[in-house]
């Protein structure tokens, strides 16, 4: 994985609260056996009409938002199912960051095992954040490192657990971390055939 | 000794290792795996020269992509791969696998209870969320993605931040005609989808422990449709009786001993969760939602909201995205929305006391002109027991198709899809747009009122219909 530390880019606003995985990538997109590729499939109903044309009305096909790389959703983003399809589909397009007041658990988990970095900010700075990103050639600037999101005067902090910080910072392989803890895992086997739990 | 919820319980008693600013490394006792999320699992694995630690904590089975037409051809071609890479990748992993043809072949969430697997105590996890069904029994079990599916299969672990706790409680009794589905979808409707975020739900009170193993899962199931990370009942005799004799349970000389472990498991009086919410049984009427997603769900007797009896701009828009996807208008009476479709099925409502619950509603009646009604059984035992009680051919000659067993039209991977404005009174868990089919309209309902639906070609209250509750 890839790391990350700064980020600029454009920001697309999609202006709906409960964006659900199967939006995000809808099933019958799931069959296919490799993680790459799913770009095309993201938000394919909402792209895309019966005969695969694309939805003019649909703000994510508009010109000025063809180089996006930062969506800004409402709340509880990423809700439904458990699918790594969809940060595989955000990512495969071209997404590296997802502003919202608040994400599902499954989905924001998903994220950074992927390199996708999801910020929580407030209900109000998110709206402000939608408002601004609907004209031309709104970018922002994220700094993993300091915790921000800034744009000329717009500048917030962001939380995010140090676990997940540094898995990104560092692009960290996480099994291999994992495989350095086999004695605690032996030793815990060892205790649960002893004890029964 | 300082009082403990359950899920603390269950939480400390599977560290493996703990540190400081760090998330906890959990064991997990059971992993339980399906075609559609694994496949970059065991590449993965297989890339890194890996090997699953414990395949004997494992267990896999084909269930959302499968036909569940007879004889079950598989016309797609790439569903078709998606299932021989899961039986190569048991095979070769030496993972136990239920394949297609094989007799305890289902629904990962209904086989896992059925063969007991599932049991009180028990970190469970499986690539899908609604594995916070095995919560029923006691057991922590939530869902993870591919990444974590690959994690578990090379650490038997993972790391996990320490959830907070939501008690559910449920007062009260649920009147006749009114099911565990309908306790869950007005739980959802009354607190919304992301009440339980970051949190693992136990749901408690008198209406709960009333409740059978099935019921219960009913409602587990449905916790991450309420946002939690799971969902669990601590275990009780409900609970113990009915894993008694199954496959892998603890045998008959162990069982006992069993049972004694499993009974420390339950909140201590006293127990503080960092969260409590109410709900009176005695107030819940069955439910039908009219929107898409979960939350958007009103007792049969309401109507369709009008979205400018609503404060904020956010929610107003909400429904009205979601009356112009259903074709619905403001104020609608949920008793004049007619059906095309009827489901029965699903991890959430495809257990032999479902099919029971549908079968007794439409004994004797005919599925209404136009209407096209599925029956789907959890598992292939449980479409066994089906058929040695004869529900069967209830449903059959009532005129529903009768199926193997799978997810079917609950996410409409394989060819069971409602058409794109097609509308849908369906038992599964979700409503989002588009999970049955394009542009297909989703109620969701309990398995007697799908099946009332069925005969009057609208909702009607089960209540009031057929012989059963009168
Ligand atoms: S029945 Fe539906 S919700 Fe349950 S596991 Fe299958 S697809 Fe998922």
């Amino acid at each position: 994985m890839e790391p990350f530390r700064e980020y600029k880019g454009l920001v697309y606003p999609l202006e709906r609260t409960n964006v659900d995985t199967d939006q995000i990538i809808p099933k019958q997109f799931l069959k296919r056996i490799e993680r790459q590729g799913f770009g095309e499939c993201l938000f394919y109903h909402w792209r895309f009409d019966e005969n695969g044309q694309k939805r003019a009305e649909f703000l994510l096909n508009a010109d000025q938002y063809q180089e996006a790389s930062i969506l800004v959703s409402g709340h509880n983003f990423g809700c439904g199912s458990s699918r790594e399809h969809a940060p595989w589909a955000l990512s495969d397009f071209g997404f590296k960051v997802i502003i919202a007041p608040s994400f599902a658990d499954i989905f924001y988990n998903n994220c950074f095992k992927n390199g996708l970095l999801p910020i929580v900010l407030n209900e109000k700075d998110v709206e402000e954040l939608i408002q601004k990103a609907k004209s031309p050639g709104f970018n922002l600037h994220i700094s993993l490192e300091n915790q921000t999101v800034e744009h000329k005067d717009f500048k917030r902090e962001f939380q995010i657990d140090p676990y997940h910080k540094e898995m990104l910072l560092n692009g960290l392989d996480e099994i291999s971390m994992t495989l350095t803890f086999e004695n605690q895992i032996s030793h815990y086997e060892q205790k649960q055939l002893t004890t029964g739990w | 000794m300082q009082p403990k919820t359950i899920i603390d319980k269950i939480w400390e008693q599977h560290i493996v290792h703990r540190e400081e600013g760090k998330p906890d490394l959990l064991y997990i006792d059971l992993h339980l795996v399906h075609e559609v999320t694994s496949p970059q699992a065991f590449e993965g694995l297989r890339i890194k020269n890996r090997k699953v630690r414990r395949p004997d904590l494992t267990y896999a089975t084909v269930d959302h992509n499968v036909p569940t037409t007879k004889g079950r051809l598989i016309t797609d071609d790439i569903a078709a791969k998606q299932m021989t890479t899961l039986q190569k990748n048991c095979d070769e992993f030496g993972i136990p696998l239920a394949d297609i043809d094989h007799p305890d072949q289902g629904i990962v969430h209904v086989i896992g209870p059925q063969l007991g697997l599932t049991q009180p105590g028990k970190t469970i996890v499986c690539g899908d969320s609604h594995t916070s069904t095995h919560g029923a029994f006691g057991a922590l079990a939530f869902g993870i993605g591919t990444s974590e599916v690959e994690h578990t299969l090379a650490t038997q672990t993972l790391w996990q931040k320490r959830p907070k706790t939501l008690q559910i409680k449920v007062n009260g009794e649920l009147g006749l005609g009114v099911t565990a589905k309908d306790l869950i979808l007005a739980v959802i409707a009354k607190f919304g989808v992301d009440v339980g975020t970051g949190s693992v739900v136990e749901y408690t009170g008198e209406a709960i422990r009333q409740l059978s193993m099935e019921e219960r899962m009913t409602v587990c199931n449905m916790s991450i449709e309420a946002g939690a990370r799971a969902g669990l009942i601590s275990p009780d005799k409900t609970t113990f009786d009915y894993l008694k004799g199954r496959k892998y349970a603890p045998d008959a000389d162990s069982f006992d001993a069993a049972i004694e472990r499993w009974k420390t498991l339950a909140t201590d009086p006293g127990a503080e969760y960092d969260r409590t919410i109410e709900i009176n049984a005695d107030d819940v009427e069955p439910q039908v939602t009219w929107g898409t997603n979960p939350s958007m769900g009103a007792s049969v007797s309401d109507c369709v909201p009008i979205p400018d009896h609503y404060d904020k701009k956010e929610d107003r828009e909400a429904i009205e995205q979601a009356l112009d996807y259903m074709g619905l208008k403001e104020g609608t009476a949920i008793k004049d929305i007619a059906v095309d479709h009827v489901f029965i099925g699903s991890c959430t409502n495809s257990r032999l006391s479902d099919l029971k619950a549908a079968a007794e509603v439409i004994i004797g009646q005919r599925v209404h002109d136009g209407v096209r009604a599925l029956v789907v059984p959890g598992s292939n035992t449980v479409k066994e027991q089906a058929e040695a009680l004869g529900l069967d051919k209830i449903f059959t000659d009532a005129g529903f198709e009768w199926r193997e067993s799978g997810c079917s039209m609950c996410l409409a991977m394989n060819n069971d899809v409602v058409p794109a404005g097609g509308r849908c009174a369906s038992t599964s868990n979700r409503n989002f747009e588009g999970r049955q089919g394009s542009g297909a309209r989703t109620h969701l309902v309990s398995p007697a009122m799908a099946a009332a639906a069925a005969v009057a070609g609208k909702f009607v209250d089960v209540r009031q219909f057929g012989k059963v509750y009168q």
